[in-house]
């Protein structure tokens, strides 16, 4: 839209507050971090419940197979043994989870147990509970289930093929989501190029951020009051409850929630609100709390994956000077047996359609699938990361085969610094930015003219040296109505948080959020910028640990996910503390015998500006409120809760179904990447030599916190680049289920990261913040275009996102066999 | 049906430096013995398989990993849990102290076996170089900071060590 005076406008002007500074922006030491160091977080598995029973499930070995019958009697006749619960029963006892697709995929009927059939390796058919943890997994060795095997499929898109088994019978085929996206004119562009690289195929893999807290609970169906109380890790127990509630008739006034410290999450713990729904189940039957501790061979084979996804036949259109147009391709993204976050993550990418380029012409053609293995999850990053190393893939290709210079051919084509606000293809607002700064600052970090040099003089050394460059966007605080894009029936839009702020008898602050947190040091940044807005320390500040539905507030949307606490929450807080800043200057002011504008506050106090001396503490307005009223008028008592409630919501409008358009995600969060590798001819073995990430996040709150983001996304690149990949055999068997052959990524793996920073503060948000934290999986573009760089001339191009030894070996060897390079450019 | 490993076997074992004489099933792992007999629930679980580390423990003062030991092995032996440290001022130890100043920690359940890991490497080699935490620190796996503050809280808490 435009103002009359010709200027666009993106959103509704924000007021920044002008109170942060005190202490928002400096690196405070954590509040959490004590508890946590002396091993007194709790933890899921640290809680307990009088009478509680432990859940053992039973699993499929099976990747497809008809479940013929279940027979628990010898498991329930062990002495021990409280109850069994099979997937016949979970069939009479719920409905179907919801669904976000639209039909047919829609029609899909997923329960928390297989019902009938098993459709991927390690799904639970059954659960047993008994009065330990080993007796449960004893007992559950007796449940007798026959099996019928059937054909299984695991390849993303001969899962579409006629030939292929069906996996969901309701649904009629394997295709769980196919849309057009087509923005600009990608056919005028490819018609008009200089110069048309085309790509055959590029492959981003399967595999998890997998924290190091596996998945539990401990829920209790309580029979007199019918309240089923849910202490778990779940890291979005709202969105779990719109799941929970409906499956098994269970109003959310009869949920409760609740989670204090989460041992990491990167979004593999969002959908675990099946395992919940079996456990409420169980509870309700048995008469008990079910405690669950899920093992990490459970975890890696039936928690959650990261999308998998294929990119065929992408065409790329150049000009003479290296300017890019867009490209176009045909995306296949896997989202394993069933859909439980999905097909969210077929728009999701969309918040990032040209990466960080004025790319204009881009179609992507999204398919959707089924097969036999792992449902998906969010993983750090979700959905953007796999679009985003297409796009960077894209751009290392064509300069190769077009001879540009790479960091010359990125700064040509990246969106430039006086361009933001900045509107993508599809409508999006990328808020601020300084890409090619970035990218100077951190090939400074690399010393890229000395890894150069390096680079000539190992020519010959059998130790081959490659530099990468990767670029990406941390899109931050969603607008849920682009799931409207995918189904235009969901009832989704907008977002927002929740935080009360509140002043106790004694003159404690209090802080409550809807946010559950695995890490991100929330009660630090919320103390931070409570402290400021009301003049206190954040040492004055209690911020209530972890999630709590009844004790906490919340709205639809809380939890911690998807890069936008520090907009979202800390907006929610920041609005509550202005609310009780209020009410407290207005006490204040009364108590004083002075008008509100000559109040202020500071160290605790409320006082005259211009007598310091005139000061009441903090405990002197509570106590008033709370315990001395009637010395205050009965109008401002009236007016007065000292318990003040925020709901932040950010400007979104609803995106457009038709077009695929709209303003998907507030900020955008980025880092540029680079790394100097050493790849050893003989073996293919993979050494990162150096590494450095420059990050931009608008104004931080804590420096170091989002310096540790930083970090542990990187790592989390690293390790999926080199040595995390989940492989099924075609049997869909996942070969490695344990951290034995799951290689997570040790303190030899990932090397010192050297970070940078600049900050470009955001226009649309209330502290200038941008969300972030997930890095947008820029190490995977970034070691992918360094063993490309490495590669000799002539090599086929790297394709896939994993390139462990076996796959650089071939790519070495690729050369000499002078066959197909997976590449072709046609010039005219 | 007998649960297997259901015999039971009294042992001997100080923990922190209460001296314990429990009866525990044969079965029962360290692991277990820790947080479910003992109730100390700082020791955590993250892999069953020995590679994760987030159940070491200082065992006769070397750092072993609780899940790879049966309860009954620790028979006769002085086991330490992070629950032993942080008798300084502020209730942290210097090694703890500095995972705080360094923002060594993030979801904190990898945090008790690495601040026993450092202890234990400290306690061999006052000043390790970067390699040698490294190292040391190679069976432990943290999936949030990217080891890279670790290995910073664990350099400055050589220096002060040194001081």
């Amino acid at each position: 839209m435009s103002t009359p005076s010709g200027e666009t406008t993106y959103y509704p002007e924000v007021e920044q507050s002008e109170r942060l500074g005190a202490w928002s922006g400096k690196s405070v030491p954590r509040k959490e971090d004590k508890r946590l160091l002396k091993g007194q977080g709790a933890f899921v598995d640290d809680l307990w419940m009088h009478r509680q029973g432990h859940v053992h499930f039973v699993r499929s070995p099976h990747a497809h197979a008809r479940i013929v019958s279940v027979d628990v009697s010898r498991c329930e006749a062990v002495a021990g043994v409280y109850a069994t619960l099979t997937g016949e029963e979970v069939g009479l006892l719920q409905q179907p989870f919801f669904q976000m697709a639209p039909e047919p995929a829609g029609l899909m009927k997923d329960y928390c147990l297989a019902v009938g059939k098993a459709r991927y390796m390690g799904e639970p058919v059954a659960c047993v509970l008994a009065e330990s943890a080993e007796l449960a997994r004893d007992a559950a060795a007796l449940v007798e289930v026959v099996y019928e095997p059937l054909a299984v499929v695991v390849d993303g898109i001969a899962t579409i093929e006629p030939q292929a088994p069906v996996l969901h019978e309701e649904i009629g085929s394997n295709v769980a989501w196919h849309g057009l996206y087509d923005y600009g004119d990608v056919d005028w562009a490819l018609e008009h190029a200089d110069h048309v690289v085309r790509i055959d195929r590029l492959h981003f893999h399967r595999f998890s951020s997998t924290p190091l807290e596996t998945t539990g609970a401990l829920v209790n169906w309580d029979p007199g009051t019918g309240v089923v109380e849910f202490r778990s890790n779940n890291q979005m127990p709202m969105f779990a409850a719109m799941f929970i509630g409906p499956a098994i008739g269970l109003g959310v006034d009869h949920m409760q929630f609740s989670s204090q410290d989460i041992g990491g999450g990167f979004g593999i713990k969002i959908t675990s609100y099946t395992y919940l729904t079996a456990l409420a189940l169980l509870s309700r039957k048995a008469g008990r709390p079910v405690k669950w501790s899920e093992s990490r061979w459970e975890h890696l084979v039936a928690s959650a994956h990261g999308n998998e996804r294929t990119f065929l036949d992408i065409e790329v259109p150049v000009m003479s000077d290296g300017t890019i147009l867009g490209f176009k391709v045909r995306a296949f993204d896997d989202a394993g047996a069933y859909l439980r976050y999905e097909p969210l993550g077929a728009v999701i990418w969309s918040q990032v359609v040209p990466g960080n380029y004025r790319f204009k012409h881009v179609r992507v053609d999204y398919t959707e699938t089924l097969t036999n293995k792992c449902p998906v999850g969010p993983n750090r990053g979700y959905s953007r990361l796999q679009h985003l190393w297409l796009i960077e893939r894209i751009v290392d290709v064509v300069a190769k085969e077009l001879n540009f210079d790479r960091v010359a051919l990125r700064k040509l084509n990246y969106v430039q610094p006086e361009e933001f606000p900045y509107e993508t293809p599809n409508g999006c607002i990328y808020d601020s930015g300084d890409y090619p700064a970035m990218l100077d600052q951190v090939l400074e970090l690399i010393d890229y003219e000395g890894a150069r040099a390096r680079q000539l003089a190992s020519a010959g050394s059998g130790k081959r040296i490659g530099i990468g460059i990767g670029s990406t966007l941390d899109s931050g605080t969603n607008n849920f109505g682009q799931s409207r894009i995918i189904n235009s029936a969901l009832p989704f839009s907008g977002n927002g948080e929740a935080a009360v702020v509140r002043l106790d008898l004694y003159g404690e602050v209090t802080v409550t959020i809807g946010t559950s947190p695995q890490g991100q040091g929330h009660e630090t940044t919320a103390a931070q910028v409570t402290a400021d807005i009301l003049g206190c320390s954040p040492d004055q500040v209690h911020v209530v640990a972890g999630y709590n539905k009844a004790a906490n507030t919340y709205v639809g949307f809380s939890g911690t996910y998807a890069s936008q606490f520090a907009v979202t929450g800390l907006g929610a807080v920041m609005g509550a503390a202005e609310r009780l800043r209020g009410e407290i200057v207005k006490v204040g002011a009364c108590m004083l015998g002075a008008e509100e504008s000559d109040i202020e506050l500071a160290d605790g106090f409320v006082r005259l500006a211009a007598n310091p001396q005139a000061a009441i503490p903090f405990i002197g307005i509570a106590a008033t409120v709370f315990a001395n009223v009637a010395e205050l008028p009965g109008e401002l008592a009236d007016s007065v809760t000292l318990n003040c409630r925020y709901v932040y919501r950010p400007p979104f409008t609803v995106p457009d179904h038709e077009t695929k358009r709209g303003k998907l995600t507030l900020t955008y969060a980025s880092q540029v990447h680079a790394a100097v590798v050493e790849v050893d001819d003989e073996t293919g073995q993979v050494t990162i030599l150096d590494y450095a990430a420059v990050d931009e996040c608008g104004r931080k709150v804590n420096p170091k916190i989002v310096e540790g983001q930083v970090h542990g996304a990187t790592a989390h690149g690293i390790g999926a680049a080199l040595y995390e990949s989940f492989e099924y055999d075609a049997d869909g068997q996942l070969l490695n289920s344990t951290f034995m052959d799951y290689h997570a990524a040790t303190s030899l793996d990932v090397p010192h990261i050297r970070t940078g920073e600049i900050e470009c503060p955001s226009p649309f948000t209330p502290n200038g913040a941008k969300g972030m934290g997930e890095g947008g999986g820029a190490p995977l573009s970034t070691i992918a275009s360094a063993i490309e760089d490495a590669l000799p001339h002539g090599a086929h191009i790297v394709y896939d996102t994993h390139n462990n030894a076996e796959r650089v070996y071939e790519l070495l060897r690729s050369a000499a066999a002078a066959g197909p390079r997976g590449v072709e450019v046609v010039s005219r | 049906m007998a649960t297997e490993g259901a015999a039971v076997h009294v042992i001997d074992v100080t923990v922190n430096g209460v001296p314990h004489s429990t009866a525990v099933p044969a079965r029962r792992l360290l692991e277990h013995f820790i947080r479910e007999t003992l109730g100390l629930r700082g020791t955590h679980i993250g892999c069953d398989t020995g590679n994760c580390g987030a159940c070491s423990v200082i065992c006769d003062g070397q750092l072993i990993k609780s899940c790879m030991m049966l309860a009954v092995q620790a028979d006769g032996c002085e086991i330490e849990t992070i629950e032993s440290l942080g008798d300084g001022p502020d209730g942290l130890d210097p090694i703890q102290q500095a995972f705080k100043e360094h923002h060594g920690l993030q979801c904190g359940y990898c945090t008790p076996g690495i601040v026993l890991n450092a202890k234990t490497l400290l306690a061999e080699n006052p000043h390790p170089s970067e390699a040698e935490i490294r190292r040391a620190l190679k069976g432990n796996i943290c999936r949030c900071t990217g080891y890279v503050n670790i290995v910073r809280s664990i350099e400055a808490a050589a220096g002060a060590q040194g001081e």
